[in-house]
This record gives C-alpha cells, sequence and structure tokens, in this order.
C-alpha cells in the first residue's frame, strides 16, 4: 500500500496527538460556573502524559461569544494564554460558530490565524475546514473547490484526518448539529480510503461511518450536552457538584501510518486539585449568573 | 380541486387576506381561483433570540404562506423535515410557502448565528391530520 509517508520521504512513523474541543473561554455561570478550570486540567493532564503529544488539534468552540468585540478579545488571549502552557506542542485549530460566526472569522484570524488550511504531520495529511464562518453551518463553494484541489496530488490510500467544528453529516439538525454541504464534503473525500473527521461543537462523544470515512465527536471541556435521543428540548446537561468535569474530557489519538485504523483514545480530566468542598466552593465563587446554553 | 364549492374559496380568501378585493367584488370571477393559489398567511416575527409565536399549528397537505419578519438583524429559518431552509433579511418580510406532508411535530431553528443565545432560538410546527 501506497502511503503518504513514501510519498514526501518521511519514514513511516507510529504517531499520537490530542484532540480538545470546545473551550468555551469566557463562558461562567450556569450551568457550568467552573469557567476555564476543565480546560486548565485538560492542560495539565496532557503534560502529565506518559508520551506527551507534539501536536494538539483544536476543534473550534475555544472562546465563547461575547457581545463586544473587545471582551472577545479577551477572551481569544485568555484562550492563547492557557493552550500556551501545554508543553512541546504545536497547536492547529479550527474555528467554531462562537469564534467566528459573527463577523466572518476576522477576529479568529487576527489571533489564530486561517480559518482553513491544510498541513502533513508523520505521514498524516490533516485538512482543517471551516464549517461556520460562512454564518450558518456550512463550508461553502469556494472552501469545497479548496479542498479538492487540496486533496487530488495525494493517492487514494493516503491516510487523511480531517478536523472541523460541526459534524459533516445530518446528527440532530433541529439541534444545528449538521452541515448544510456536508454532502458535498463527504462526496469528496468517499474515493480516499483512509481518512478520519475529528470535529467537536456536540459536546458529547459520538461515532458515525460513511462508506469508509470513520467521524468522531469530541467531548468538550465546559457543559456537556445530553443525548439528543432521549432529551425532547436542548439543554445542556445540568452540573453535578460532586462530579465537575463528568462527560468533559481530552482525546488521545494513535496511529501507525503503515495502516491499520486510528485508535481513539477517550482520557478523563485530572480533578484531583479540585477534590474536596473547599475546592470546589472556590472554584464556584468565579461564577458570575449569566445563564447561556450554547 | 375543481369541485371546490365556491363557500370553501370564500373561506380560502378570507383566511388568505391578501387576495386581490376585486375577486371579492366579482363573484363570477371566483371561480377561476383555486384555494391553493390564495394560501392562508401566518406572521412570524424574529429577534434575537426567539420567533413569535413560538408555535403554530398547520394541516397536512394544505398549503400556507409564512411571512417571516425580523428586526434586529438577519435570522435563519430552517427545518429538514418540513423543507424550509431560508434567511430572513434585517427589517424585511420573507415569505415561504409551506405544505407539510407528514403529521408531527417539528422543531424550525435559526441557524444564521446571531449571537451567544443563538442556540436557542426555536419554534415549534405542529402538523395535524
Ligand atoms: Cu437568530
Amino acid at each position: 500500500m501506497r502511503s503518504l509517508a513514501e510519498l514526501n520521504g518521511e519514514a513511516p512513523a507510529p504517531f499520537s496527538f490530542v484532540q480538545l474541543s470546545d473551550t468555551h473561554v469566557g463562558f461562567n455561570g450556569p450551568p457550568d460556573p467552573l469557567g476555564t478550570k476543565a480546560f486548565e486540567s485538560a492542560v495539565a493532564t496532557i503534560n502529565g502524559l506518559k508520551n506527551p503529544p507534539e501536536l494538539v488539534i483544536v476543534t473550534g468552540d475555544l472562546t465563547h461569544d461575547a457581545d463586544s468585540p473587545d471582551e472577545h478579545a479577551k477572551r481569544f488571549k485568555l484562550f492563547k494564554q492557557i493552550s500556551s502552557k501545554i508543553g512541546g506542542a504545536q497547536i492547529k485549530v479550527v474555528p467554531g460558530e462562537n469564534d467566528a460566526a459573527l463577523d466572518g472569522g476576522d477576529m479568529f484570524r487576527e489571533f489564530m490565524g486561517p480559518t482553513r488550511y491544510s498541513f502533513d504531520y508523520r505521514g498524516v495529511h490533516f485538512i482543517a475546514l471551516d464549517n461556520v464562518s460562512a454564518g450558518r453551518p456550512a463550508v461553502g463553494a469556494e472552501q469545497l473547490r479548496w479542498m479538492k484541489s487540496d486533496l487530488a496530488r495525494f493517492p487514494k490510500t493516503a491516510p487523511i484526518i480531517v478536523f472541523t467544528h460541526r459534524p459533516l453529516f445530518d446528527l440532530k439538525p433541529e439541534w444545528e448539529w449538521f452541515t448544510s454541504d456536508g454532502d458535498e464534503v463527504m462526496n469528496a473525500l468517499a474515493p480516499y480510503e483512509n481518512v478520519t473527521v475529528l470535529y467537536g461543537h456536540i459536546h458529547r462523544e459520538n461515532f458515525h461511518q460513511a462508506g469508509s470515512t470513520k467521524m468522531y465527536a469530541a467531548r468538550s471541556l465546559i457543559f456537556a450536552f445530553p443525548d439528543p435521543a432521549t432529551t425532547p428540548v436542548k439543554k445542556p446537561a445540568p452540573f453535578d457538584k460532586a462530579a465537575p468535569f463528568k462527560n468533559l474530557g481530552i482525546r488521545r489519538v494513535n496511529g501507525n501510518v503503515d495502516g491499520g485504523d486510528l485508535q481513539i483514545e477517550e482520557v478523563e480530566l485530572a480533578t484531583a486539585e479540585f477534590g474536596g468542598t473547599v475546592g470546589m466552593d472556590q472554584m464556584l465563587k468565579h461564577g458570575n449568573n449569566d445563564s447561556k446554553d450554547e | 380541486m375543481k369541485t371546490t364549492t365556491m363557500s370553501k374559496i370564500v373561506t380560502a380568501i378570507l383566511l388568505a387576506g391578501i387576495c386581490d378585493v376585486g375577486l371579492m367584488l366579482v363573484p363570477s370571477m371566483v371561480g377561476l381561483t383555486r384555494a391553493s393559489d390564495h394560501p392562508k398567511v401566518i406572521e412570524i416575527a424574529a429577534k434575537q433570540f426567539e420567533f413569535t409565536p413560538s408555535q403554530i399549528t398547520l394541516k397536512k397537505g394544505v398549503p400556507v404562506i409564512l411571512r417571516l419578519h425580523s428586526s434586529d438583524r438577519v435570522h435563519g429559518f430552517m427545518s429538514k423535515p418540513l423543507k424550509i431552509d431560508t434567511d430572513i433579511p434585517n427589517n424585511a418580510t420573507k415569505d415561504v410557502n409551506v405544505t407539510p406532508d407528514t403529521v408531527g411535530d417539528f422543531v424550525v431553528i435559526c441557524d444564521r448565528y446571531c449571537g451567544s443565545g443563538h442556540g436557542s432560538m426555536r419554534m415549534k410546527v405542529t402538523v395535524v391530520e
């Protein structure tokens, strides 16, 4: 099997990277009064991993949207400040609708760089796809053309990882868990045999396969969403003081470019430092009371 | 539709409320008009982060016009099962023709990101026999 590694001269090597999602920096209040605590814990958890990753991808909603651009800029700065504490890893991000849907991605580009791009890492081709900055759940014709031409130089067997914010299929359209032109993206990816899509937005784990393309949603680092199949109205899961990071977490992706499926490993957040009632009460004092539901 | 009675047609015209007044004055012409040409109009107002009314009831197979108006910024109006997908421009009115083909409760969402409460901007459409 011809792999990308053979094409670009890199030796095939096992690799591992970490996916974070939906940190919503700046969000504070019900249903999750802990603000950036889970994000900070995720950074500590990554730094404590036995083999710390060289690459961390973040699949959108880095910041929580703010009415004032000044406040939103502060949130981007805080995201960068916290994420910069991840030791030794390069960080690659895509925007979520909170980051980029109101201004077409201008502030995201200012602080984080382009909203879509591609790069190679250890023989795997990564495509960062923006399905938010159009203001609606869409990739758009222009980006689709870009993605097709980006893909065109690879053999159908090349290992490809697409990372984006929203699901590229109709997971739950009435909760806005879809991308309106996701079918076109999937059709463009369909001829490729080793495609994995990593995304966020839904604040819970999900696996879905279309043809040979495997799609994994990551947990968030703030308020989880419940299972839409058993929940009539979209609403975050309630905060559990006894288990503040319940249903939150990070993901480690392990792979080997010589074939075989990527191994997806869900990693729990270290909660030790927040144990005990005193620590929890202290954390809860940080909350203000603006209630938001996304 | 050819067997439509006069009373049904008149009812449809009254419901529509937008028909040419001339038709009301010249009953002989009414026979040329089919009920489906003059669907009922339902007005829906959109603003951050709600639709008003938040619930409407429609009849299966009966065409209606949803007259959408936004008073603050552009919003979306989207439901896959109802086959609706449109933007509502700011300070403007947009008509959407709908003929529901399935009985049930359906959620219409704003799918044009409009701020931090956007995720809860939705309304319910109930379709009955
Ligand atoms: Cu809206």
